[in-house]
């Protein structure tokens, strides 16, 4: 019913262009976020969605309806800000019950006093009370509902800013960082609770984020956006270990992903300072290529009575460690690359790797990805061509 | 318990007098050079003049006696004291809402258009940093009853223009325009700063709540949000009112008989030319009085209003 349509959005601010041709289907009831670095567009993108803002080319529909020329009101959505943007002078009651008022009386009926002259005003005005404490109850704040906004903890105003949206039963919510101004371990809390709420209601969520974390366990699809284009839209699991593009691979993981120069050779591989990783790849010798791994994904053969690996290695020198106790990350020089590589290892080989070791860091071939020095990525066959030789 | 705990617990409780005496001290040490100058120069003066006010000192004069509550009594007895503070009522009830309702549509208005603000922002501010004294000099021009530009004007689309300062039954509401011209300016400038500092996410919230028309947006976030600045704008804007002086000193002195005569003009007039300091003093006692009850007004009921703590 809901799904949301954007057909070719582009928008400037004076010069700077902050959107260039961004289209994008987001289905029914579908949780979608928006991930990307601040200042990619991402807020825009989603106030352009609302109506706060007007985009200078494109189109959106939201259900069966193109709401281009609509005002924010009228065009079923509901917004959770960043600040909760609750109106201070108003209860939380009062925050929740504006939307409903604004809708269901007119400015006559809205004049105080005016309930004692209309039983009809009084009508709607307990339908009004009724589903804020529906709304109340469902968010567990009933006991917050006479406290002014100022009296709340940021957890409890992230709260009310989300019950104000629910109220109108809106067919899309807009969630803009709505969790970034609450402490880390509320977030953690806050992320299942968004998540439970959005499979309660059952709509559709847009909700924009620079927060890998919340982008990743939160939805059921990801948009990462850059420099205001959408570079890739898929499935949390897709956009970790299959992106599209280079700046997508960096972005999301942590720690980040190692990328590694290389140059192709012409013979269906990519050349890594004399590793010669088999790729299938139909590029000209001597173009230069980024090959990009995951520390998960890679492995380690030392020298002192490690085995090695028997895939492919760059020797490098141990000059960090890192144990986080579930993971243990160990940061290798490769001098002839003249790069870092972060390598994962289970914590409780620790003792293995004393600082200033030298150790061959293992690159398995059917875990890497190469992407051209557009930072678009190369697909390869490799496994097929490695299983039929 | 032992003798000996006793005699510690005794120590302690000597050493924790000791502290706290001496902590006192540190106390009493800081804020006195403040209590002095606040009782110097402000307590201070009050009270003398709350004193002189029971007296009939004379300026100059070399005694002066205790006559108790005698000058108020010839002050509410007293015909001019009625009318001056009746004038001054009727001032401040005519100056406090135009000047704040005009200064609050004018910032709106400015705000709402880009171009022109500064422009507008600095014409409307003008009379607020000109002297009164030499604006009233040009007011003086403007009203002229023959070849003032103000009956000029009227004159030409057909209307009778008025004697503006020697008409009994209009000088005061002249003087309410004149007072009204002045504060619009600085009204406008504090709900300009007030209007800045609403966030701008809140009107945003208005907007997808449905409350996205200026008349809605109005009533759902501006008017609530200026609250601590309108109760700011119109108390000073009271205060300044009540001090309403200089213009009249200079353009009418209180005339013509007596209808524009102000509160701080029987003061100036009471002291400085019949030289009756006693009678003035009574005189700045109901200024007074009427200036603090203001101060509380705000203090003790407003405050807690405005301010959704």
């Amino acid at each position: 019913m809901a799904q949301v349509e954007l057909t070719g959005i582009a928008k400037s601010f004076g010069e700077v262009r902050v959107l260039r041709d961004v289209s994008l289907e987001i289905r029914d009831g579908e949780f979608v976020t928006i991930l990307g670095p601040s200042g990619c567009g991402k807020s825009t993108l989603l106030r352009i969605i609302a109506g706060l803002e007007r985009q200078d080319a494109g189109r959106i529909r939201i259900g069966a309806r193109t709401v281009d020329t609509l005002r924010p009101n009228e065009r079923d959505i509901a917004m959770v800000f960043q600040s909760y943007a609750l109106y201070p002078h108003l209860t939380v009651a009062g925050n929740l019950a504006l939307p409903l008022r604004m809708r269901l009386l007119s400015w006559q009926q809205r004049l105080p006093g005016a309930r004692w002259f209309s039983p009809h005003i009084r009508a709607v005005e307990r339908d009004i009370n009724r589903r804020v404490s529906e709304a109340a109850a469902l968010l567990q704040m009933e006991t917050l509902l006479p406290r002014k906004p100022a009296q709340l903890s940021g957890g409890q105003k992230q709260r009310v800013a989300v019950g104000r949206a629910m109220v109108r039963e809106p067919r899309v919510f807009l969630m803009d960082e709505p969790l970034s101004n609450l402490d880390a371990e509320l977030r953690v809390h806050m992320r299942a609770e968004i998540a439970q709420l959005h499979r309660r209601l059952g709509v559709t969520f847009i909700y924009v984020t620079h927060d890998q974390a919340e982008a990743m366990t939160m939805s059921d699809r990801v948009v990462v956006m850059m420099d205001g284009q959408p570079l890739q839209f898929s499935s949390p699991g897709a956009i970790y270990s299959d992106p599209v593009d280079l700046r997508v691979a960096r972005f999301v993981g942590s720690p980040r992903i190692n990328t590694l120069p290389g140059v192709t050779t012409g013979r269906r591989s990519i050349d890594l300072a004399g590793l010669e990783l088999p790729f299938d790849v139909a590029l000209a010798a001597g173009e230069r290529v980024t090959v990009a791994i995951r520390p998960a994904a890679t492995g380690v053969a030392g020298q002192h009575g490690l085995p090695g690996s028997g895939v492919p290695g760059l020797s490098g020198r141990l000059v960090h460690r890192e144990n986080l106790g579930s993971d243990l990350f160990l940061h290798a020089r490769i001098d002839a690359l003249d790069t870092t590589v972060i390598v994962r290892q289970d914590p409780s080989a620790i003792d293995a790797f004393p600082l200033g070791m030298q150790l061959q860091v293992d690159i398995p071939v059917d875990q890497a990805l190469a992407f051209n020095s557009a930072g678009a990525r190369i697909r390869s066959r490799v496994v097929a061509r490695a299983a039929a030789s | 318990m032992t003798v000996g705990n006793l005699a510690s617990a005794a120590d302690t409780v000597e050493a924790d007098r000791q502290r706290d005496w001496r902590e006192a001290l540190a106390a009493m040490a800081l804020v006195g050079p403040a209590t002095a100058l606040i009782v110097v120069f402000l307590i201070g003066p009050l009270v003398c003049i709350a004193l002189l006010s029971l007296t009939d000192y004379q300026l100059g004069a070399k005694a002066l006696r205790f006559v108790g509550l005698a000058n108020y009594a010839e002050m509410f007895g007293d015909r001019v004291f009625r009318r001056s503070l009746e004038n001054t009522l009727t001032y401040v009830g005519v100056v406090v809402p135009l000047s704040v309702f005009l200064g609050l549509g004018a910032a709106l208005l400015i705000e709402a258009s880009a171009s022109l603000r500064g422009f507008y922002r600095t014409i409307f501010f003008l009379p607020v940093m000109a002297t009164l004294i030499a604006m009233a000099v040009v007011w003086e021009f403007v009203l002229h009853p023959q070849f003032g530009m103000l009956n000029l004007a009227l004159n030409a689309i057909g209307m009778t223009g008025q004697d503006w300062l020697h008409d009994r039954k209009i000088v005061l509401f002249t003087f309410c325009g004149i007072g009204v011209w002045q504060s619009l300016g600085f009204n406008m400038v504090l709900f300009m700063a007030g209007l800045t500092s609403i966030p701008r996410d809140l009107y945003e919230a208005a907007e997808v709540d449905g409350a996205g028309q200026a008349w809605n947006r109005f009533w759902t976030v501006t008017w609530p949000l200026l609250g601590p600045v309108t109760l700011f704008v119109v108390v000073i804007s009271a205060i300044r009112s009540f001090q309403v002086f200089d213009a009249i000193q200079v353009l009418t002195k209180g005339g013509p008989n007596r209808a524009s005569e102000v509160l701080l003009y029987t003061m100036y007039s009471e002291g400085f030319e019949y030289f009756r300091s006693g009678y003035a003093a009574a005189v700045t006692m109901v200024f007074l009085a009427f200036v603090l009850a203001l101060a509380l007004f705000k203090t003790w009921f407003l405050d807690r209003r405005v301010h959704y703590g």
